[in-house]
This record gives C-alpha cells, structure tokens and sequence, in this order.
C-alpha cells in the first residue's frame, strides 16, 4: 500500500482511501442449467427454457449437472485457487417475485473453491496481485419486467436455475482503475479457461461492488454493495460517485449506512434499491434434496493437467521467448484469440516485428471498422507472410502498409500483390548508385552546401533518391552509398 | 359384490389370474363401496373415469396374457401428497386450490406401470402435518372403527388418514402413505391396517409434495404384511431425479415371506417402556415378544439411549426444512392467488388464507430456529442429536437383527380430543419418529384389539434396505396374533 | 428463552404470513410452549457430534450436460393464476 498516495482522493479533510472488493457473478458456460436439464441459450421466448424443477413446481427435486462442477473447479484452478473436495450446497431463503421455490441453492459455509489470487495488469504498466476469497457455484434467478403493464411486473424464468460461479474478491483493490483491471483480467482468465463467455451486455458477467472509504492506516469504513452494474465502464463510473458521496456524507459529519445501492448510469449517481431494503435473515441451512459434493483428487488433477496456458503464463513467455516489451506482451495476452493470432502469425518470422504489426497496424484497423480478432479480415497466416516480406527485405516496412492497404482492398496474399506492382525493394547496388549519381549531378548547389557542413540536406538526399526508385530502393543500403558518395 | 372388497391383494391376484372375476368388477365393486361411505371422508377427488378405464385396460392385457405388472388390475388409492398428471392435488391445502399437475410422480408412475387401477386421492392432514387427519382443508376424515358401544368419532391418525380410513373401510385394496415422523405407522395402529415406511432412499421423493424433505418416504398401506411386500415391490426403485434415490436393486419382496425366523435376534429397547404407557400397549408389547420367541427368535434387551430427544429433534427439523419447502407457495406460478397491492402483500394474503393452522405455526417455528442468532442453538443442536440417535441404532443393530415396539402409546383417539394441545398431538409419533430421523424402515402390523375393540399395533424396525427382515418378521406377528377383525358396517 | 408479540410478528414477515394483530399474543403462546419443549436437548452434551444433515454418507450424483428438459411454456403457465403474454405476473415490483 506505500505506492497508494497516487489513488487518494482529495476531500475537504484531507485525503481519502476507496477500499473495493468485487463479487461477479459469472454465468457457467453449459448447455443445461445446474439443477434441470432446461437449456440456458439466451434470448429465447418468454418461460421456454424452464422446467418443472426451474419453477419449482410441488414435488421437484434438484439434480446436479456435471459440467458446472467441473467448469467450476476449472475456473479455481485458473484462480490458482484451493478446491474443496467436499463441498455443501445450501438454501438461501429469501422471498422474491424471480425467486420461484422461495430459495435460492447456493453454496454457504463450504464451497466448492477457497482462497486464490489474480494478478492486475494496471494501466501504467505495474502489476498487482488481488486475493480472490472464494468461488461458489449457484442459481441465477429469473427476470422480472417491470415496464410492461401499468400495474404489474412480468416473470420470465427462462434464466431461473442458469449455473452461476459467484467469484469473491479481497477487499484489496484501492482505485477504479484497480477494479477496472480486476474485471478485464478475470474476464481474461474465464474465457482462456472457456468456463464464461464474459459478455457483459447480455448478463452472463455481472458485478456487485463493495464500496467503503477511509482515511489512510484508519480501520475499513462501512461498506454500501452496488448491485448489477453491467459494463466496466459503468463500474468504474458507479465506483467515483459512490466514493464521492460517502466522502461527502462523512465529511459533513454523518455515517454510512450499510446498504444496498444501485448505479443510475444516466444520472451518473447510486441511490438505495428498494426491494432490498429490509433487513435480510437468509436462514441459510444444507439443502436437505442434495448430498454433499464430494471429488476426487484424480479429478481434480484431470482437470488442472487439461488447462490451456493462462495470460500470465503466456505473457511471460512472450517476454522470455519473444523478447516482447512487457507492454506489447500484455496487449496481445489480453484476449485468448489474440494471442493465438499472434502466435500464428510470428511463426516463423521475427516475433518483434509481428508484434508490432498486430498491435500497430492490424489494431488500428479493427478498432476504426470495430471489429474483433475473429473478424479480422486478414489472416494470421497472410500477415506473417507479409512480416516475412519485410523480414527478408523484399519490401521496405513503408511499402509494406501500401501492400497492407492491398490486401484489405483486393483480399489477396502480400507476396502476389508485391509481384504483380512491381513493388520488390531494390537492393541492386548498381541500381542504387545510379539514381543517387542522378540526384547528385542535379542538384550540385545542395552537395556543395552539405559538404560546407549543412549535415540537415543528408534527409532531403534520401527522400529525392526514394522518390527517384519508387520508394524501393533498400533504405539500409540507400544510407551507406549516398553517404559514401557526398563523402567524395 | 362386497366379497371382493374382502379379499386382499395376493388373493385378489389369484381371482383375476384364474379369470373368477375382471379388474372392472374389482374396480366398480370399490367404486360402489367409495360412494356408500363418502361419510368418512377418506377421498378428496375420486376419479371413477380414470379407474373404469385403468381397469378395462388391465383386462385387456389379462387377455391377451400380457398382465406382467405386480399389481396388475389392483384398484389403489393415492395420498393426495403425490402428483397426479391432469388430477387435482391439494396436499389437502387451500393454498394447492385447483392445482392440477402436469406431470406425474415417480412412486405413481412406477404404480401404473405394474397395472394399479387409480380410484382416487385420499384426504390427509395438511401438507402431511398432523397425527389425527384432523387439520386438512378438505375436512377430518373419519375412522371407520368405533369404539365398543359408542358413537364417539374417532381419528384415523395421521398424516396419512384417508389412505387408512379407506384400506380399513375397504374403500382400497391397498394406497400409498407417505412418512416423515410415523404418517404411515401410526394410522396403519389406529385403523387395523399394515404399513410400512421403507428405508430413506427406497422411493423416489420425485412428484410428492414435499415436507421435510430428509424424512419423508413413500410406502404401502394395506391388509397384510404380503401386501404390502407386493405393493413396496412395485413402488420401490432407483430414480436419476431424486438426488437421495439410492441406487440398489429392489428385491421381490414376497419371497422373503418364508416364515422362518429362527436363530434372529431380536431388540427390545428399555427406553420405549415410558413412563405412564398404558397397561394395554404394554401386554400387546409383551405378547409379541412371547410370539417371536415361540417363532425361534432370541430375545435381547437393548439401550436406545437418545430416543426421549427424538421428538424434540424431530420438531425442529422438520419445521425447519417444512418452512422452506413451502415457500414456493406464494400464489406466483399456481394454486391460491389473494390479490394484494404490493408483491409482499400478495403474498402475506395468500399464505396467510392458503395455509390452516398447524401449517402455520410449524413454518413459524422453522423459519425461526433458522434465523440468525438462533441457527446453531437449535437448528445445529438438533442435527447433532440427530446423529446421536442415528448412531444408537448403529450401536444397537451390531448385536441384532430387528427391534420391536409398539406402534403407538395408544389407540385411536376421539375427534378434537388432542387437537388444542399441539404438544399432546406430537408424542403420537414418539415410537415412531425415531425410525425417520435414522433413515431406516419400519413396519406397523395390527397385532390385537384393545378392551374397547380398538385396533393395535406394533412396530418393528431395521437396518436399511433390510426391508425384507421387517417383511418375513411382521408376517410371523401377522399369522401370531390372527388379527381378522372388520371395523363394523365395512 | 421467549418470544414476544415483537419477535413473532417479525418471524411472520420473514415467513410472509400475515398474522392479525389480535392473533399475536395467543401465537406467541403456542409457539414458547414449542420451544419450551424442545429445549430440553440442551440436556445433552454433544460438544465434538458432527450434526447429521441426511441419512446418506454418499457423494451427490451428477447428472450429464445434455438439454432434454423446459420447452413447454405451456405446461409451466398451465397452473398460473394470472398469466399475461407468456408471462407470469405480480404486482408491480419497484426495484
């Protein structure tokens, strides 16, 4: 905490500390919800993906679904996190209109994964590592609409019973940027892990935010939960205002109440949720329908022995073996299908130069026609071709973004559009030495000028010789005979 | 007509197998009997339709000699605690009020599949909570016995009361119980009928309205133990949807029914014999250990320590887990909606019109042992005990085979004779409760008639998935004490 | 150990039953002479009794990842008290 001052926020008193820990609620990614074989696709008509047991008709009992422990236990191992072989599924009572059977299974006192840790990829570059508390496995509950008729809000329960991995943090995170951090690395980690698809948008990823503030080295102050804020950006936002007002509150000489808020995005404020106002006695007690889960160890290290290789790991590598920049590396370990395309890319070729063609050049391209990775319009394999181009000094790395700008254009290979505009790189001495002789003899007033000590002409000579080739001329080589001949 | 409504299951077998009588002469002379005595009370819904045509189907397959189910062309009544696909279930609740399920529980299914004709559901105590049948929604039912030269009304127990009132009555050759605390047990004792809760696991909980789900079990309620070994064979199974389900293989049985006993140990519990246990129950108790004894069984006296705590535990268990079963109730997804102006007060409105009495103060008491700061001195306490009585019966049953006691510390009571003392209503199941928290089988078997001509029964318990001990065992007290008595009229 | 009018009426909201104000004092009877009795278990010392939450010591059984269950909005409205467009309803819940 000594290199904290930088995330202090400055009150009318002095200087403030934000104290965050984060709970996601990550939807399993199964084809069938944790206790029903009731499909989760999303989007479907209202109430078609329910089951007796999702509705909690009399009578209906709970059967667990394999994949969602094994998925879960997928995502602790990816949280380098302790697995509990034995693990409790317990009934969180409470009454709720999206809340069928009355109570919500879930997982209390032992779940099915303890304590891990993350590491933050923070936006300067530092690193910093965050404990993750637990990781349980539960149901989600339905959707209720409040919007459609005047006097009565609509149930949907096609949601009810979708496998949930509630994923606690520490409370150890210290600045929006932190918990912005949190999220996307954990988003990462999930969807390498293929455990969540993390798409926020439609609420397979959700965020609770514990919020307190305090004066540095003071105990933790009491903490306000904001529920359900569904994007990062909003996170961050709902985090500054709620910092704010707790500021202020505490400031004018009040306290804080222990509750539940919710982010107005549009009014860019939190206000208390109503529903959640009474005080909650969940009576959480061992769902009587469900034996306790218990695994074994051989399983546990199928599991861990199946892993794909994880945005550290491979970020590490990327730096050890590719001699990337920290920066670059974590750029490209960010998304699993980046990285991948990566890979493929520099195969064979000069893993720098990749690099900075993915970051630079094919980035720059997605984002202005926002697109994603898996919709890049040209391939991994075709922009190696074009790094290997560069790599072998066919072309020089400017005429490569003309054959880029080519092979957008006419979707064909670097090494077909090079041939067919003639655009290979000169590298003929001969060549080369005659297009400077040319620039020379015209104009003599400059070389005299230069060689009177104006060193600054030495540029303008390389430009008229380039433009003279067509751009093709070596760059390399260009440099060492036009300096060679204005020696004399 | 009536002397088919005598015959028991095995012999009713026999008839059909011999083509003396049709599973629709069987049926309709049940049907016949159901209407004359609708004064007991014992059916919520009969379904007359269901059962003829149930009954013409079984005939067509004896025919064709595809009969191949246990209980081919046997007309049974159903607890109105199971779910019946397209058949109004009340779990005799208002707050079930035109519930009819689309689907159909397992146990039932099972039914259906070795041939049982439906006739109907029967009453019983709301949400299977009570000892006297006395607190459905649909009304008390009536026992059809009557004590000697009175017209007192007397209770058929509970929970499972119409399914006892109507096996006793003849109104059903035989009908499904269910048990958490002694609802099989105790009505089979007051009304002369055989009983048997299997082993927790033995049935599938899937599509029965569910109590306290870690001691409720299904079983049969009929004329004789045999019956009962033939009705359990049918039931009885492994089910993927009921996590508890165990997964062993259900034996027939009838062929543990050989009658030989000798050589088993049986246990006699010291603690049973309370204090102040009528003299009556505490003969009937005594003859029966004469009987095994005479039968070749040896004799032991064994210490259940714990059993005074079972009651307690009991009433917070269930309570505990009842309060949050019934919480689906919320008149959201079906049964009794009362309109309320906010979300919660629909709901407080309903449950409060949808749920008697006796629902209400145990979900009260539930919710409360399950509330913050009251957990671990209650609800935690309790599941200790729990262990504590579950293990003396582990301890016990390393010397012995079976144990015996009596079914209930009396005979039948009198309408609203107990029902202002819930606590008096309770020790009804003090035999019997026991048997629930440890998960293991029990069987009630009519073994005498009291000084006022009322049924008694005695109990006898085993190890689990030993069902077939409890069977051959209750056969040996059947065939002892000859108990042949007919409640009057029936 | 009691429970008075207070305590009950707050176990009855948290159980969603509405109990007239009339009804309290003869509820919270009851409901101490239940809880009176049941405190008796407090005789038995059961310090180091792991408590016994099933009759089953076996792990839970899973079942396989395989959709074969729900598509039937019908079936599941079939009972619903005031079903509207697909939907079940209640009253306006303000959140």
């Amino acid at each position: 905490m000594s290199d904290n001052t930088k995330n202090l926020i400055e009150g009318r008193t002095g200087m403030w500390e934000v104290v965050l820990g984060l709970e996601v609620h990550a939807q399993v990614i199964s084809k069938a919800k944790l206790f029903s074989g009731a499909a989760t696709a999303f989007g479907a008509e209202p109430n078609s993906q329910v089951s007796l047991v999702d509705a909690a008709f009399p009578g209906m009992l709970p059967v667990i679904n394999e994949i969602c422990v094994e998925q879960a236990v997928r995502t602790g191992l990816g949280l380098n996190a302790e697995i509990n072989l034995k693990s409790v599924f317990d009934r969180k009572n409470y009454f709720y209109a999206d809340l069928p059977a009355g109570y919500q299974i879930s997982q209390y006192t032992q779940p099915i994964v303890g304590k891990g840790t993350i590491i933050l990829d923070l936006p300067d570059g530092s690193r910093r590592e965050v404990g993750i508390t637990r990781l349980h496995l539960e149901q989600d509950a339905g959707k209720s609409l409040h919007d459609q008729h005047p006097s009565k809000s609509y149930i949907d329960l096609n949601r009810a019973g979708v496998a949930l991995m509630e994923i606690v943090s520490e409370p150890d995170m210290r600045s929006s940027d932190e918990a912005a951090a949190y999220l996307k690395k954990l988003r990462s980690i999930l969807r390498y892990l293929g455990t969540c698809d993390g798409n926020m948008d439609e609420g397979s990823m959700r965020c609770d935010v514990n919020v307190s503030v305090r004066k540095p080295g003071d105990p933790y102050g009491t903490r306000c939960e904001i529920k359900n804020v569904n994007s990062i950006r909003y996170v961050a936002q709902a985090i500054e205002h709620e910092a704010r007002r707790q500021i202020e509150i505490i400031e004018d000489g009040g306290t804080i109440k222990q509750e539940t808020r919710l982010y107005d995005p549009n009014r860019g404020e939190t206000r208390p949720m109503r529903s959640k106002e009474e005080a909650h006695d969940y009576r959480y007690f061992p769902d009587p329908d469900l034996l306790p889960l218990i695994l074994e160890q051989s399983f546990v290290d199928g599991i861990k022995a199946g892993l794909p290789e994880l945005p550290d790991a491979k970020h590490e590598r990327f730096v050890k073996e590719f001699g990337l920049s920290d920066y670059d590396a974590g750029v490209l370990v960010a998304e699993r299908e980046t990285a991948a395309f990566y890979e493929q890319a520099a195969k064979g070729r000069d893993p720098k130069l990749t690099a900075n063609w993915v970051i630079s050049e094919l980035f720059g391209l997605l984002n202005k026609e926002g697109k994603t990775i898996t919709e890049s319009p040209i391939s991994a394999a075709q922009l190696g071709e074009l790094v290997g181009l560069i790599q072998d000094n066919t072309i020089s790395g400017r005429i490569a973004k003309e054959v880029f700008a080519a092979m957008l254009e006419t979707g064909k290979s670097a090494p077909a559009i090079v041939e067919e505009k003639g655009l290979r790189q000169v590298t003929d001495t001969g060549a080369i030495d005659a297009a400077i002789d040319d620039i020379l003899a015209k104009n003599a007033d400059k070389v005299a000028e230069y060689r009177g000590g104006k060193d600054k002409l030495f540029g303008f000579f390389v430009g008229q010789v380039m433009k003279a080739t067509g751009g093709k001329a070596n760059p390399a080589m260009l440099n060492e005979r036009l300096k060679a001949k204005l020696q004399g | 007509m009536s002397e088919l409504t005598h015959l028991t299951m095995a012999a009713a077998l026999e008839g059909l197998k011999a083509k003396k009588f049709s599973s629709r002469e069987l049926t309709d002379a049940y049907l016949a009997a159901m209407e004359k005595h609708r004064d007991l009370n014992a059916y919520i819904t009969e379904t007359p339709d269901k059962a003829r045509a149930m009954a013409d189907a079984a005939d067509q397959r004896r025919a064709k000699s595809e009969a191949n189910g246990l209980m081919d062309g046997l007309p049974i009544g159903i607890k109105d605690l199971f779910c019946t696909d397209g058949v109004l279930t009340t779990a005799g609740s208002h707050i079930l009020d035109g519930f009819k399920p689309t689907y159909e529980s397992t146990v039932t299914t099972n039914l259906w599949r070795h041939g049982a004709v439906m006739l109907g559901k029967l009453n019983l105590d709301e949400f299977a909570m009570g000892s006297s049948n006395e607190t459905s929604y649909h009304g008390p039912v009536i026992n059809p016995w009557k004590r000697k030269n009175s017209d007192v009304k007397l209770v058929p127990g509970g929970s499972s009361g119409g399914s006892a009132a109507a096996v006793a009555a003849r109104l059903a050759m035989a009908a499904t119980g269910t048990d958490t605390g002694g609802s099989i047990r105790q009505p089979c004792a007051f009304t002369g009928t055989t009983g048997i809760k299997p082993t927790y696991g033995r049935c599938s909980r899937w599509g029965i309205v569910a109590f306290a789900s870690s001691l409720d079990q299904a079983g049969p309620m009929a004329r004789s133990v045999e019956d009962c070994a033939i009705m359990l064979s049918a039931m009885a199974g492994h089910d993927p949807k009921d996590s508890t389900s165990v997964d062993v293989a259900v034996p027939d049985f009838r062929k543990a029914l050989t009658g030989d006993i000798r050589g088993l140990k049986v246990g006699i519990p010291k603690e049973y014999r309370l204090d102040g246990l009528s003299p009556e129950i505490a003969k009937l108790w005594d003859e029966g250990v004469a009987w095994l004894k005479a039968a070749g069984a040896e004799i032991k006296e064994i210490s259940l320590p714990h059993t005074k705590y079972a009651l307690p535990t009991y009433y917070i268990i269930a309570p505990a887990e009842a309060s949050s079963n019934l919480a689906r109730y919320d008149g959201v997804r079906f049964g009794l909606r009362v309109p309320g102006k906010t979300l919660d007060e629909m709901y407080e409105l309903t449950r409060e019109a949808g749920f008697g009495k006796e629902v209400k103060r145990r979900v009260m008491i539930g919710t409360y042992v399950l509330s913050a700061g009251y957990y671990d001195a209650y609800y935690l306490k309790a599941q200790r005990l729990r262990a504590l009585i579950a293990r003396d019966f582990t301890e016990a049953f390393k010397d012995i085979d079976v144990v015996l006691t009596p079914s209930t510390p009396s005979a039948a009571f009198g309408a609203g004779e107990q029902s202002d003392d819930p606590i008096a209503m309770y020790l009804n199941d003090v035999f019997t409760v026991t048997v629930n928290l440890a998960g293991l089988p029990g069987i009630s078997v009519p073994a005498g008639l009291d000084s006022q001509g009322l049924p008694l029964g005695l109990q006898l318990i085993g190890r689990a998935f030993d069902e077939e001990t409890l069977f051959r065992v209750g056969q040996v007290v059947e065939k002892s004490a000859n108990f042949t008595a007919v409640p009057a009229g029936y | 150990m009691s429970l008075d009018t207070k305590a009950v009426a707050h176990i009855a909201t948290l159980a969603r039953i509405r109990v007239p104000e009339q009804d309290l004092a003869g509820l919270a009877k009851e409901l101490n002479g239940i809880m009176t009795w049941v405190e008796q278990l407090n005789e038995v010392d059961t310090t180091g009794v792991e408590p016994m939450t099933g009759v089953e010591q076996r792990g839970l059984p899973q079942r396989p990842d395989v959709v074969n269950d729900g598509a039937m909005p019908d079936k599941i409205l079939a009972n619903a008290p005031e079903p509207a467009h697909g939907f079940f309803t209640v009253p306006k819940v303000v959140e």
